[in-house]
């Protein structure tokens, strides 16, 4: 394996941060938003979001992927491998975000919302104020972690033909015939991002920890 | 549409195979992970230094390395050492060993959960190790992680649809080929995204059958 090879590599690792950086930042406020349909209860559409995270939820990202990228030109909708990269990552991760919001929409204190109301806020404004900024602190760990699940899971985006570290991998094992070391260097790519994510979810609950302690 | 589905229909018998290869797949690598957690987590917890820390290396090692990854380095590298490994056998390694480190990890987070007093109380009692484990700190253990375990026995579900890179014939395997075949993406795949929720709606409702069976025995 060659110097060009492990640059390959890296460029294939700023297509996984970037594309893992888009599913998350779209991810998060599409979960809440199909969190907050199931918390008001829409009617029909909190029935809808509720299947929609089930089956979401049990389906492998590969078999997700391969359906976006094959049956949306089929339905005349022509899609490229990183755009349906990014919506196969969109559509799982907003599924598990909107389980870890809507857990703590659920577990809001009433009594907050009701003050909030008697005051007279506006639901906007309630929401801004009241429930916004409490809902992230209690989701932060849990959305920390599904940042990670995430990142964990984007290898599978090279099956549709993204460049990315694992098809860098792949095609210089090929080409050298030696597949081992270019897989050790898209692994020890991908530990250290993991790790980051895992101490900052350890951190945030640790002092989340204290923080119940002190109160 | 309809048409494309009776397509799906026709070739059901390698689907059916698909799934059969993804339920014996899951199950036999969630058995041996449970079995191998439970191996590792008195090593993770043990007060020897050494052997906590080579545990706690290698289950956070796991958890920091994409499964993906993994199979290809079990499959592909292995060999690389003069260790050949077929595609099942290599399938079901990874997805062993990968996911005993996480029940590992979730049954650690248990354990140290567990009221001390019936365990003190069982010691005094003069039970012996084995008795000790297995009717004082296994049941509980196993009821309080239940619900953990089988989210992470749906994790290896979808784990092993990604085995069909090294050409294991399981669900999305199967999906694929029908779709390769006769061209019907939607059914092929659509079908496979409901069999895969059938199997997780099974696993959740067996967890949680344990569990009122668990509470009714209380």
């Amino acid at each position: 394996m060659t110097a060009g090879d492990v640059l390959a590599i890296l460029q294939g690792a700023v297509m996984t941060v970037t594309l893992s950086l888009i599913g998350i930042l779209i991810g998060l406020p599409c979960g809440l938003g199909l969190a907050l349909l199931r918390w008001a209860n829409v009617p029909v559409a909190a029935k809808v979001v509720a299947v929609y995270v089930s089956v979401l939820r049990a389906t492998p990202l590969v078999t997700l992927l391969l359906l976006l990228f094959f049956a949306l030109p089929n339905i005349g909708i022509p899609i490229n491998p990183v755009s349906a990269a990014i919506l196969a990552l969109v559509m799982n991760t907003s599924a598990f975000n909107c389980e870890v919001w809507r857990a703590a929409l659920v577990n809001f204190p009433k009594d907050q919302y009701e003050a909030a109301q008697s005051v007279g806020m506006t639901a906007g404004l309630r929401f801004r104020r009241i429930v916004l900024p409490q809902i992230v602190r209690v989701s932060l760990s849990g959305l920390v972690n599904e940042m990670s699940l995430l990142i964990k899971v984007t290898p599978v985006l090279a099956v549709v033909g993204v460049v990315d570290i694992t098809r860098a991998a792949v095609r210089i094992g090929a080409e050298t015939y030696e597949p081992l070391p270019p897989f050790l260097v898209a692994v020890a790519l991908y530990a250290p991002i993991v790790f980051l994510l895992v101490s900052v979810q350890r951190w945030i609950e640790r002092r989340q920890t204290i923080a119940e302690a002190v109160a | 549409m309809i048409h494309d589905f009776g397509i799906v229909w026709s070739e059901r018998a390698l689907l059916l195979s698909g799934l059969a290869n993804t339920a014996i797949l899951s199950a036999i690598s969630a058995v041996a992970a449970l079995l191998l957690g439970f191996a590792l987590t008195p090593a993770l917890m043990s007060k020897r230094r050494a052997v906590a820390w080579t545990v706690r290396g290698f289950v956070d090692g796991m958890r920091c390395v994409p499964f993906l990854l993994f199979a290809y380095i079990v499959y592909y590298g292995f060999p690389s050492f003069g260790v050949r490994l077929d595609n099942w056998t290599s399938g079901l390694l990874a997805l062993t060993i990968y996911n005993a480190a996480y029940m590992a990890e979730i049954l650690r987070g248990a354990w140290a959960a567990q009221p001390r007093e019936p365990i003190e109380a069982g010691k005094a009692f003069g039970f012996s190790d084995v008795r000790l484990f297995r009717r004082l700190i296994l049941p509980p253990l196993l009821l309080s992680a239940g619900p953990v375990i089988g989210n992470q026995i749906i994790q290896i579900v979808k784990d092993s649809a990604f085995l069909t890179i090294i050409a294991l014939p399981e669900l999305t395997h199967a999906a694929s080929s029908i779709q390769s075949r006769h061209y019907v993406p939607f059914a092929a795949f659509i079908t496979a995204v409901f069999l895969y929720w059938g199997l997780c709606l099974i696993i959740e409702a067996g967890v949680s059958s344990v569990g009122r069976v668990a509470d009714a025995r209380r």
